[in-house]
């Protein structure tokens, strides 16, 4: 016999692979130029003749499987860093990682003349992890404690803001056009390239993550719980950190930043699945990877021909569903 | 606890308020005097008492008085906000613009901006920021109140999730209008610069009002922070604490945001800064916070004005070079974090 636990949780897996596959296709086939169905199919198997393939395999899809990836690498990495610093405010912009992204950006676009735009994202990482470490290495003293943790992280944030803002101000006027679009967090300009930088990071730290699911459950209970059930506490909480920071930073490589999804993905989740981890990480991801191509979809076609950052749009989506999970559930 | 001890350390504690309230003194008295032009003391006193209409008469009055003023009541005003708001939520991460202050009141002055173009005057933009600040904070408080009880967690969840959703909307309408854009980032960039007295006077007695019911408040809130059944069964009538302590939040925060744009970080980090100076009374770290968040913000618009030789950085860029150090410093030796 199934448990019916388990049966209620295929149940919830196979239906959001089924919305994300739904919403991927919906937005392969519709845009400035409209695809039918059978056209779309026809070039995912590889045999499409129409004009309609460059569309779909060269612009669309790069673009779709950015969403799904940044989506719920942002997800994961704030679901992570929720049960180790154990706030509900917490998100991997906390730790430093938008910030030093943007900053080790800007620099980069300020100092170095005639880069390549395929640089972008690994300097965004560099930066970001950098940041990360620098943040750990002043929060440490005999161990790190979630709350110093935060603390530092929120002066480090705030001093990597001021730096960049600093950079915008003091350099030419043109570069602060191109860097503002770069940190409002879009897609649109996604081609095989990001994805070739992204896609190792999510397969690789995701999956990581789930193995560690269990530490994770041990961590959340707090500090005290946690060493008394023989939780290597530091160990764990470093590689956990490092983990949430290493699949932020890849995001935030790829697409800017793009608020929200990391500090909202995983309440929604708790709230559909409740406090165990090795549920919250994975369907943190979907949702994440869900908010991500319908805030794109809405960027797409609610303005054309304007094509608005999806970035913009990833709260406007969230929020409404997540004020309902809110009012539904009596307690939490 | 003995007698004679803890007059020692409140009489100790009076002493570090008094030379705080000295240092704010003369940090205004150098935001008033320094800056691309210099002044004496006697320019000071010479420019009220006989005003001569000359071109560094005008600039005192008009310009450096004005913005030391209103960086030092708005500095207090999103100190003591910060210090409650972080009781109220238990979260340590709150700051005012967890109850979407900040965000309402953009989203209000960009709709304005949207509906009545440029004849919007700035007295106008003022009042439209306070409504939206006291506007999405009610919302927040009763979407947080929902489903049955106060709790802190879904009160957080609620604020950071509407400020989200606002900032959200108003991305969009400065996408669509181009030109609400560019008057709306002016004012987005929190600033203490180009504020005039009547801009303050405006606001002013809803700060006065705030920081009064906070300082009434400091018991219940000493109280309120050892827990909601300690706190009943000690007789607290919690509703009554709680809706006092949002309306204070809402008023300081709000008319700071009013007068001075978004200025963020303060709210967070002075609360933190002087529980590390003067512990958890709540009776003291009142004043305290008052009095460092204004010193914080003074001296930041003051430095604001000589990191860069051309032009001035926002504040909110000197707050955090101001700030940082201090508040990662206070994170290494606190020993309960």
């Amino acid at each position: 016999m199934l448990n019916p636990r388990t049966a209620k949780y295929t149940i919830m897996f196979i239906a959001l692979t089924f919305i994300v596959a739904a919403l991927s296709l919906l937005s392969l086939s519709v845009g400035g130029v409209g695809v039918p169905l059978e056209e779309v199919l026809a070039s995912l198997v590889g045999r499409n003749a129409e004009a309609s393939n460059l569309i779909i395999m060269q612009f669309r899809l790069p673009r779709i499987t950015a969403a799904i990836l940044i989506g719920a690498a942002l997800a994961a990495a704030g679901a992570l860093l929720q049960g180790v610093i154990r706030n509900p405010l917490a998100s991997p912009d906390l730790l430093g990682v938008t910030g030093g992204a943007s900053v080790a950006v800007v620099a980069f676009m300020t100092f170095v003349t005639g880069y390549s735009i395929h640089w972008i994202p690994f300097i965004a990482i560099g930066g970001a992890l950098v940041t990360a470490t620098l943040n750990y290495v002043l929060a440490w003293k005999k161990g790190v404690t979630p709350f110093r943790l935060v603390l530092i992280g929120i002066g480090i944030s705030t001093a990597m803001g001021a730096l960049t803002t600093f950079l915008l101000i003091s350099g030419p006027t043109y570069l602060a056009a191109q860097v503002l679009n770069w940190m409002t967090g879009s897609i649109y300009g996604t081609n095989w390239v990001y994805i070739e930088v992204l896609w190792p990071w999510v397969a690789i730290f995701i999956p990581l993550s789930l193995l560690m699911a269990k530490e994770l459950n041990v961590q959340s209970l707090g500090e005290d719980v946690a060493r008394g059930l023989g939780n290597r506490l530091q160990l764990s909480r470093m590689i956990l950190l490092f983990y949430s920071v290493a699949l932020a930073g890849a995001a935030v490589g790829a697409a800017g930043t793009i608020s929200f999804i990391g500090l909202m993905a995983p309440h929604i989740a708790r709230r559909l699945v409740g406090n165990c981890y090795k549920l919250i990480i994975p369907v943190s991801a979907f949702i994440g990877a869900i908010i991500l191509l319908l805030a794109d979809l809405a960027g797409r076609m609610l303005f054309q021909p304007l094509d608005i950052p999806a970035g913009v749009f990833t709260a406007g989506i969230g929020a409404p569903f997540f004020m309902y999970l809110l009012f539904k559930r009596k307690r939490t | 606890m003995n007698g004679s001890l803890l007059t020692r350390s409140s009489k100790r504690k009076l002493a570090g308020l008094a030379v705080s309230a000295i240092l704010l003194l003369i940090s205004m008295l150098c935001s008033v005097l320094y800056g691309l032009h210099h002044f004496g003391l006697k320019d000071l006193w010479q420019a009220y008492s006989q005003f001569d209409g000359s071109n560094e008469h005008l600039i005192l009055t008009t310009a450096r008085v004005p913005r030391t003023l209103v960086a030092a009541l708005v500095g207090a005003s999103l100190a003591v906000a910060g210090a409650i708001m972080q009781v109220l939520t238990r979260n340590p991460l709150a700051s005012p613009s967890v109850f979407g202050v900040n965000a309402g009141a953009v989203l209000f002055i960009v709709i304005g901006l949207l509906a009545y173009g440029s004849s919007l005057t700035m007295s106008g933009m003022v009042w439209l920021a306070f409504a939206g600040a006291i506007a999405t904070s009610v919302a927040v408080y009763t979407l947080g109140l929902q489903g049955g009880g106060f709790e802190p967690v879904k009160l957080t969840l609620a604020g950071a999730c509407m400020a989200a959703f606002t900032s959200s909307i108003t991305s969009g309408i400065m996408l669509i209008d181009k030109q609400s854009l560019e008057s709306a980032l002016f004012w987005m960039i929190g600033s203490v610069e180009g504020r005039n007295v009547e801009h303050l006077l405006m606001v002013l007695p809803y700060m006065v009002i705030g920081i009064a019911i906070s300082f009434l408040l400091a018991g219940s809130l000493n109280i309120m922070a050892l827990g909601d059944d300690s706190a009943r069964s000690l007789g607290q009538r919690l509703t009554l604490v709680r809706v006092l302590s949002a309306a204070a939040i809402v008023l300081l925060a709000g008319s700071s945001v009013a007068a001075a744009g978004p200025i963020a970080f303060v709210g967070l980090i002075v609360p933190h800064l002087c529980r590390y100076i003067i512990g958890h009374d709540f009776k003291w770290l009142l004043p305290y916070t008052a009095l460092v968040g204004a010193i914080l913000l003074v001296t930041a618009d003051l430095a604001s004005r000589f990191i860069l030789e051309t032009k001035e950085v926002p504040v909110g860029v000197a707050t955090a070079i101001v700030g940082v150090p201090f508040l990662i410093h206070v994170a290494r030796r606190n020993l309960h974090a």
